[in-house]
This record gives C-alpha cells, sequence and structure tokens, in this order.
C-alpha cells in the first residue's frame, strides 16, 4: 500500500484536491436537517443517470430522420441490454421530472428561496426550464409517429404568439414541414446544447448552496431579516452547526440510491414506452398523445375555452416564467415557517390539485371522440329488427357513439343517451339532429326521413328501467 | 516598461483592457455568426411549392374523400418516410376536385374523415368538421386549409406546400 499512499501523496501535493474538497465536504450544516432535504440531490442523482445511460444510448442510435425510428426498435428489440437502458433513460426521465417538480415545491413552501439565497432560485427556475425541454425533446428522440405529431402541435402553439409566431412554427419544424432537418435539431438540442446549459447551472447552484449554506428549517416566529440574517446563521453555525459529511451527507445518499434501484427496478420489470407508428406523416391513423408529464398540459387545451385558447399559449408560460422570476424579489423578507404563509399552502394545494384533475382528465380524454367505440351489443338495443335495432346501427355507423355513452359502451364527448328516451320528446330530438347544438354538428344533410325516424325510435327505447 | 503607478499608466491600463475585452467580442462573433445563421437558414429560404400526382382521375369516385400521400415540396435525401405528406381529396363532381390539410387548425393533429357520418374528426382535442372543411364542433378556430389541386393528363395533381400553421390574428 506505500506506493499508492506516496503517489496519492504526491498528487495531492501538486493539485491540493484535499485541502479544496475536504472543507467542502465538510462544511458545516445547520443542525435537524430532515428528509426535506434529500430532493435536490436525488434530482442530480437522476440527472447522472440520464448522463450515462443517455451516452449508451447515443452509441447506436441514429440521429437520422429515416433511420432513427429503425436504430431505436434495434436498440429496444435486438441489442443486448438495450431495452433495459432505454427502459433506465426513460424511468430516469421520469424520476428527474417529479423530483425536481418536488424540490421546487419544497424550497417554496419552506421558503429557502428568501434573503440571501435568490440566485440559488433564480437558477433553479432556470434548470426547472432546461430539464422541461429536456423531457420534451427526449420523447421527440423516439422518433415515432407521437413524435412527428408532438413537433407539429409544439409549432402550432409557437404560431399563436404574435408577430413571430409564423416564423417560429417554422423555426420549430426545422422547415415548412416535418422532414429530414427536424430530428437533427432536436437531436443537438438534447443531447450538446440543453445539457451544456444544465451542467453550468447545476455548477452554480452547487456553488451558491456551498457560499450561503444550506437554509436552515424553518420556525414559525423567526423571520428573515436581510440586515441581520448573515451574522444570525454564522452564529447557528458555529454554535450548532455540524459537518455536512457524512452527518446530512448521509441521507442524500441513501435516498439517491433507494431512486436508482426503484428505476433499476421498474426498468426492468416494466421496460421502455413502446415505439408507436413509423414517423410517416401521412399515416392519418394517429392518436397524439404527449409523456405523462404534459398531460395535464394536453388536457388543459382541450378544455379551456376556444377564444381564450391563444391567451393561454402566449400569456400562460410567460406569466408562469415571471412570477416565478420575480418572486424572490417580491418575498426576501419575513416568515419561513409554512404555519405563518397560508397563501404559500393554498398556491401549492391548488396548483397540486389543478395539475391533478388535468392529468386525470388528459389520461381520460373525455373530449375526444372515440373511434374505437364497438357497435352496441343485441342486448343493449334491445331487438333484433325493425326501426329501434336499425336506429341502433345508424347510432354507431354516423359516428353517433363516438361521442355519446350508451350504458358502458361509446364515448364521453357529448353528454350520455342511456336514458334520453326519459328527457327529450321525438321532436326535440329531430331537432337537435338536425341542426346540431353546441358542439354538436349538424346531421341533417347525412340522414334520409326513413333514417332519422329510425334513430329517433331508438333513442326514444332510451329509458331507465 | 510596466509601471502603472503614472498618470500615463491609468490610460495604458484602460487601453489593454478595452483592447483585450474588444477583441474577445469580436473573437465571438466571429465564431457565433455563422452558427446562428446556419440556424436560421431554413427560415429564409423560398417558401417551395411543387405540383405533385396523387392518382388518376378514374381512381376517385364523385362524391367521395380519400387519403392522398404525396411527398412533400422539398425533401431531403435521408428524410426517408418523414418526406411523406397527406391531404384529404374530395372529388365534388367530374371536373372539380377540393384538397383538405389534414392539420386541425386547432394545433396540427391529424384529423380523419368517417365517410358514414360525413365528418372529418381530430383525435387530440375533438375537433369536428363538415365534408367542406367547415368546423362543426370543437375548438378549432377556422375552417380545415385547402391545398390547390389540378387535373393535368388525367392526372389529379396536389400544390404540395407547407404545414398549415394557425397564427394568432391581432388587432
Amino acid at each position: 500500500m506505500k506506493p499508492l499512499r506516496n503517489i496519492w501523496q504526491w498528487l495531492d501535493d501538486r493539485t491540493g484536491i484535499s485541502k479544496t474538497v475536504i472543507p467542502i465536504m465538510r462544511h458545516p450544516v445547520p443542525p435537524n436537517i430532515g428528509w426535506w432535504y434529500v430532493f435536490g440531490s436525488a434530482t442530480l442523482i437522476a440527472f447522472i443517470i440520464q448522463i450515462v445511460t443517455g451516452i449508451a444510448l447515443a452509441l447506436m442510435y441514429v440521429p437520422s430522420a429515416s433511420q432513427a425510428y429503425d436504430s431505436l426498435k434495434f436498440i429496444t428489440e435486438s441489442a443486448p441490454l438495450g431495452h433495459f437502458l432505454r427502459g433506465m433513460h426513460d424511468f430516469g426521465a421520469s424520476a428527474m421530472m417529479l423530483l425536481i417538480g418536488i424540490h421546487a415545491l419544497r424550497v417554496f413552501v419552506m421558503a429557502a428561496y428568501k434573503y440571501p439565497r435568490e440566485v440559488s432560485w433564480l437558477t433553479g427556475v432556470g434548470l426547472l426550464a432546461f430539464t422541461i425541454v429536456m423531457a420534451f425533446t427526449g420523447q421527440l428522440l423516439r422518433w415515432d409517429q407521437n413524435a412527428v405529431w408532438s413537433i407539429v402541435v409544439a409549432a402550432e402553439q409557437a404560431a399563436r404568439l404574435p408577430f413571430i409566431g409564423e416564423w417560429l412554427g417554422r423555426f420549430i419544424l426545422a422547415g415548412n414541414t416535418v422532414g429530414g432537418a427536424t430530428l437533427s435539431r432536436f437531436f443537438a438540442l438534447h443531447v450538446f446544447f440543453v445539457p451544456a446549459l444544465i451542467y453550468a447551472f447545476v455548477g452554480f447552484h452547487l456553488y451558491l448552496v456551498i457560499r450561503n449554506g444550506i437554509s436552515e428549517p424553518p420556525k414559525a416566529g423567526r423571520p428573515v431579516n436581510p440586515k441581520t440574517y448573515r451574522a444570525w446563521y454564522e452564529s447557528l453555525l458555529k454554535r450548532y452547526g455540524r459537518p455536512f459529511w457524512p452527518y446530512a451527507a448521509w441521507r442524500d445518499i441513501v435516498f439517491g440510491v433507494s431512486v436508482i434501484l426503484i428505476i433499476v427496478i421498474l426498468a426492468i420489470i416494466v421496460g421502455p414506452p413502446e415505439l408507436g407508428k413509423p414517423p410517416d406523416p401521412s399515416i392519418v391513423e394517429a392518436y397524439p398523445r404527449p409523456d405523462w408529464y404534459f398531460l395535464w398540459i394536453f388536457a388543459l387545451f382541450a378544455l379551456i375555452p376556444a377564444g381564450l385558447e391563444s391567451y393561454f399559449i402566449i400569456f400562460g408560460p410567460i406569466l408562469v416564467g415571471v412570477i416565478l422570476i420575480l418572486l424572490p424579489f417580491i418575498a426576501n423578507r419575513g416568515e419561513r415557517s409554512p404555519l405563518r404563509r397560508p397563501w404559500a399552502i393554498g398556491i401549492v394545494l391548488i396548483i397540486v390539485l389543478m395539475v391533478g384533475t388535468l392529468w386525470i382528465e388528459g389520461k381520460r380524454v373525455p373530449w375526444s371522440p372515440d373511434f374505437n367505440a364497438k357497435p352496441l351489443p343485441i342486448q343493449v338495443i334491445g331487438a333484433t329488427s325493425g326501426p329501434i335495432y336499425r336506429g341502433a346501427q345508424l347510432f354507431h355507423v354516423k359516428g353517433c357513439e363516438f361521442c355519446h355513452a350508451i350504458g358502458d359502451y361509446g364515448g364521453h364527448r357529448g353528454p350520455a343517451l342511456t336514458d334520453v328516451g326519459d328527457r327529450l320528446t321525438p321532436d326535440e330530438m329531430t331537432w337537435r339532429i338536425l341542426n346540431g347544438g353546441t358542439n354538436m354538428p349538424a346531421f341533417g344533410g347525412n340522414l334520409t326521413p326513413e333514417e332519422l325516424n329510425s334513430l329517433v325510435a331508438f333513442l326514444q327505447s332510451r329509458k331507465a328501467l | 516598461m510596466g509601471t502603472d503607478d503614472r498618470s500615463d499608466g491609468f490610460s495604458r491600463r484602460r487601453f489593454l483592457e478595452r483592447l483585450s475585452i474588444g477583441l474577445s467580442g469580436i473573437a465571438a462573433a466571429i465564431i457565433g455568426i455563422p452558427v446562428v445563421g446556419f440556424l436560421l437558414s431554413p427560415l429564409f429560404e423560398k417558401v417551395p411549392e411543387v405540383w405533385r400526382p396523387v392518382g388518376s382521375v378514374d381512381s376517385f369516385r364523385v362524391g367521395t374523400t380519400t387519403a392522398v400521400i404525396f411527398k412533400n415540396a422539398s425533401p431531403l435525401p435521408w428524410a426517408g418516410v418523414t418526406a411523406n405528406s397527406a391531404a384529404w381529396l374530395r372529388r365534388e363532381s367530374e371536373q372539380s376536385f377540393v384538397a383538405f390539410s389534414i392539420n386541425c387548425t386547432h394545433l396540427g393533429c391529424p384529423v380523419r374523415w368517417l365517410p358514414d357520418a360525413n365528418l372529418f374528426m381530430c383525435p387530440c382535442h375533438g375537433g369536428v368538421y363538415y365534408e367542406d372543411g367547415e368546423v362543426a364542433a370543437g375548438p378549432p378556430p377556422r375552417p380545415l386549409p385547402r391545398y390547390s389541386v389540378r387535373v393535368r393528363n388525367g392526372q389529379v395533381e396536389i400544390l404540395a406546400s407547407p404545414i398549415p400553421l394557425t397564427t394568432t390574428k391581432w388587432l
């Protein structure tokens, strides 16, 4: 062991590694730092998983519009460990999104963004934005049908911006249509440009943790006063501070390793997301859906009133960005304890409830016609011939069932018609079918009088038992 | 040489600072401008429009709407299947054809023609259009855009053009 020790001593003398690293590792942190402080480091660990598995996938992925899909198919189905590595990268992405979200909410609830840690918050806002960009661009690199339509949807959203919209939309497409240039752009963004920004911001974010120290757990009745805070914090560390390594670090490591294990287990058991159809924009049979972390935005765009949509698309992200950036300047002093900041708790609850509800709706997609609605079975129709039977056939064929449910069958875009016979007279039904209504097409030009009578007969037979 | 304690030392120091900062700025511009130009170049290309044949006139029955596939106007050699575009072609009479964009005017998802219902429906947010492309229901802000169509030598041709993006009318 002696030669090894000699080499280390030589290296340490010439580089000063231990003189730099040991004080950082053993910098004092406030006492009683519990499990709430592990989410930042866990986000970093998820990011490191993404770097490692991402580099591994890049060894085989071909970022070409014509070959990316096939290379990914090969990675998933044929390459040794390819299935597992894609699973790791996918669940690593989900973990990173989830953990950075929890970390941000934790920092907000405990008001750790107040003096003197405003810039930590700002760099964190940057990292949150970059992580979202990584999640979106990563989903596109799957380069299946869903990816192609996601890009079109992104371009359409950008096109709603005033003045530069059209220009920005074309910029996202890298041309006038999705094509050869589109994928390479997003590949470069996902593997070079945004990761470089994340490295820089993570470095700065961590440097600020060392410079300003970890925020002490908040206590009601102990407000932050910028005039005295630094001196007070210093004395707190002098009297009660404990070295970060290992008294705080052990929790980060226990939690971080658990995160890694969970990702590994999910990658083995669940595996990577299935590739959709090939990225051919001429295949019109498509159900474009974003990955889970964007599903609530997808739902939002379906549910906001159509007239307000452009304003949401344009001002929504700007407003969120401005609020996040202004937060540490508006409220950089005062109480930090959530017990004394009911508004903060209320805001977090509203955000969680709103996103949660939208997310569930995004899973159900009640606003989408159900193209796969099965024809009604005989026991539901209650007839095997005659107008009621013919009406039931028309109910399916004419697309009524895509939007209206009868019992457990059909879509949920429009009201369920399970017992519509109790609600509407034949005249009311006829009028509504011919003329349409709020969000219902008029079928006047598409039904013969005989067909219309059958349809109404069928609907009249829908009564509660 | 190199003494900064006289009155001209101050101006010498300022000169060297400005020289270094200025040169660095020029270097950054020399490296950066071509990259930005490269990135933005697709935006300044002429909007390409090419007539693409999509089938013989006889292959479309009057009163029907069919999906037709054609190469987009400026396919790159490595584009593969992404060079494909599609349109809904409707033969209105012996002589007249209409070609609708498959992109919903809401957020661009591909609308689907349901021949029995006589409607286009969008799978994303529930947009519905009539056979003439007018909005029947849902969030789309305007009718389905149309491509130019013509008949040449018994072939139906569509003018392959950029994906229609719905922009907001301001003012």
